[in-house]
């Protein structure tokens, strides 16, 4: 370790204003504090110092995706045999799995972080972690079985116009990893959606034992066929198709409490969220005129990516509303917007990204009214 | 301005190519938007389009510049409209004598020419207050900057959208599916032609060093 600091510190200059490689400066500086903690801190002023930096957050968040990842390449596997109809064991299972989805987290990483390198490069900037999260995320959020010159594409896409064009880094309005997923659905629909996808090989036609259905239970859901939509159990566990990392409630919640625990993830988003979904689950219940309205409110939870989707897509920092009461009133809005997608519009089985996305556009503005709400409680006060 | 300017000056050839760059009605002034948008989804109508406002803008141009004079100030707005509106008709007419298919295409959008802003905003701006040469040079020049970013994004969006250029599946002779390529469903929806303008905007600003806005 000794050696490889003084190696470090040998070639530094090089990199330094003024070296052979100025030009790379951003590259050097972002791979010497990934190695090593940056030893560059504020100087002057009086500061509260933390550790907690952005890597460190961002660390934190790609281990609370670590149990929904892993379970999605067990399923994948898992299902992957269901649909061939062998009997094999967990290992093998999530070998399988694993050899699927790695091609797909290394495409996007190495997409999104070569375009976050350049985009670095090109402006002079220090490269930031941002990408970090969104690489891993985009590889949970889509079937098993898109091309990976697709995901490249959408990563492209994501990073380029969901986040670079508007200054990199925490300045975007949408999502990173919501916005690849919007591209792949729009750009690809037959690939995002439909019974084949979100089981690997089964676009390919392979051979697929008999009565086996490779649909979601939304896809299921929407075509009125309720009685295939499997166990509340099943939905739980995960063991349904889906995509990679949405399946399994349990993984997911697993990351909440990360999350949560360590102040990564507002709980105030995941909870009204969930309170959103199950308002407007009930006012369906309530009014229930057609056999989808009739699922209970609570089966909504467990059924698509709304689990994933309040855990994982709706506290992106960045994006989510920042005030307290904003969180609130943002997080409701998500799942009561999801819900009423997923149940009215035929078009979409899923509603929880886009009704991310139209919340994500709509955060500036609740806070802009909860802080100018604050501002008039005040003058108010003052005054009297 | 000079009776004896020539009828080239470099200040009239201003007229023709700034709208082509630093001053274009789509990029720079953006104006103009909503029909970039909504028939830019192939190549063909694009250029149809395109040639319909050229026509509709020069010749209201040189009729308002001509009339500017003895147009009174406080009904010129419906004055110009009534002139626009004339030659928008006549080219809805041409275009359904001679090219019916594509004006099937453009539906509504040749009869929407007349609320243009491009056309309003040159007539108000420039042939209230110039010759008609100018006005006319002034016309052609926006319109074909208004063109130019059509049939660029007409062609993005055709390529890459449907596969074709002009109708023609290049792609497919070019043999790009076999090895699993798909066409971009996105590119047919408006909101990637809005993208791409604004990744055109992007590219022309960092390039020209008279747009760089101050921070």
């Amino acid at each position: 370790m000794k050696s490889f600091r003084r190696f470090i510190d040998k070639i530094k200059p090089h990199f330094s204003k003024g070296g052979k490689f100025e030009m790379l400066h951003s590259t050097f500086e972002a791979f010497e504090s990934f190695l090593f903690v940056s030893n560059q801190v504020t100087t002057k002023g009086a500061h509260i110092r933390d550790a907690l930096d952005m890597k460190r957050a961002m660390s934190v968040v790609v281990a609370a995706t670590v149990p929904a990842l892993l379970f999605g390449m067990w399923n994948t596997g898992y299902q992957h045999n269901l649909s061939v109809g062998l009997e094999v064991t967990l290992w093998e299972n999530f070998v399988f799995g694993f050899l699927k989805v790695f091609p797909i987290i290394v495409v996007s990483y190495v997409v999104g972080l070569g375009i976050e390198f350049a985009v670095a490069q090109i402006r002079g900037h220090e490269v930031n972690e941002g990408f970090l999260v969104s690489g891993i995320l985009i590889p949970l959020i889509i079937p098993v079985d898109v091309p990976l010159w697709m995901v490249a594409l959408a990563t492209a896409f994501a990073v380029i116009i969901g986040k670079e064009v508007f200054g990199g880094t925490g300045m975007n309005i949408l999502n990173p990893a919501l916005t690849a997923r919007a591209f792949l659905f729009f750009a690809y629909p037959s690939w995002m959606s439909g019974d084949t996808v979100w089981i690997e090989g089964l676009t390919k036609g392979q051979g697929v034992i008999d009565g086996f259905s490779g649909a979601t239970p939304l896809a299921n859901a929407a075509a009125g066929m309720f009685e295939k939509i499997p166990s509340v159990w099943e939905m739980f566990l995960g063991t349904i198709p889906g995509s990679i990392g949405e399946t399994s409630v349990i993984a997911i919640l697993i990351g909440a409490v990360i999350l949560v625990a360590t102040g990564m993830g507002s709980w105030k988003i995941m909870f009204s969220m969930i309170a959103g979904g199950l308002v407007m689950g009930l006012l369906f219940n309530a009014f229930a005129v057609n056999p989808y309205m009739e699922i209970s409110a609570w089966h909504h939870l467990i059924m698509g990516g709304f689990a994933f989707g309040a855990v994982f897509m709706a506290t992106d920092p960045v994006t989510a509303a920042q005030t307290e009461r904003g969180k609130w009133i943002y997080g409701f809005l998500t799942g009561f917007l999801a819900i009423l997608i997923r149940v009215i519009n035929p078009a979409y089985p899923e509603g929880v990204m886009l009704a991310i996305l139209l919340m994500n556009v709509f955060a500036p503005l609740i806070d802009h009214y909860v802080i100018e709400a604050n501002i008039k409680k005040r003058v108010k006060r003052i005054k009297s | 301005m000079n009776d004896r300017e020539p009828l080239f000056s470099s200040k009239n050839m201003k007229l023709l190519t700034n709208p082509l760059n630093i001053d274009n009605p789509i990029t720079v002034q953006v104006l103009g938007v909503c029909s970039a948008l909504a028939i830019t989804v192939k190549l063909e109508p694009s250029v149809v389009m395109a040639i319909s406002v050229v026509v509709v803008l020069a010749v209201s141009n040189v009729v308002i510049s001509a009339l500017r004079k003895m147009i009174p100030p406080r009904i010129r707005i419906i004055v110009q409209l009534t002139v626009i509106a004339t030659m928008v008709i006549l080219v809805d007419q041409v275009l359904k004598a001679f090219a019916y298919d594509v004006s099937k295409q453009l539906s509504v959008f040749v009869g929407l020419i007349i609320t243009n802003c491009i056309i309003m905003g040159r007539l108000e701006a420039f042939a209230m207050g110039n010759r008609p040469w100018p006005a006319f040079l002034d016309g052609i020049g926006n319109s074909a900057g208004y063109g130019l970013i059509l049939v660029i994004v007409g062609l993005l969006r055709e390529l890459l959208g449907s596969g074709e250029i002009w109708g023609y599946p290049i792609l497919e002779k070019l043999g790009v599916y076999n090895i699993g390529y798909e066409n971009n469903g996105l590119m047919i929806l408006p909101p990637m032609a809005l993208i791409i303008i604004g990744v055109i905007i992007w590219v022309q600003r960092s390039r020209t060093k008279e747009l760089i806005e101050e921070s």
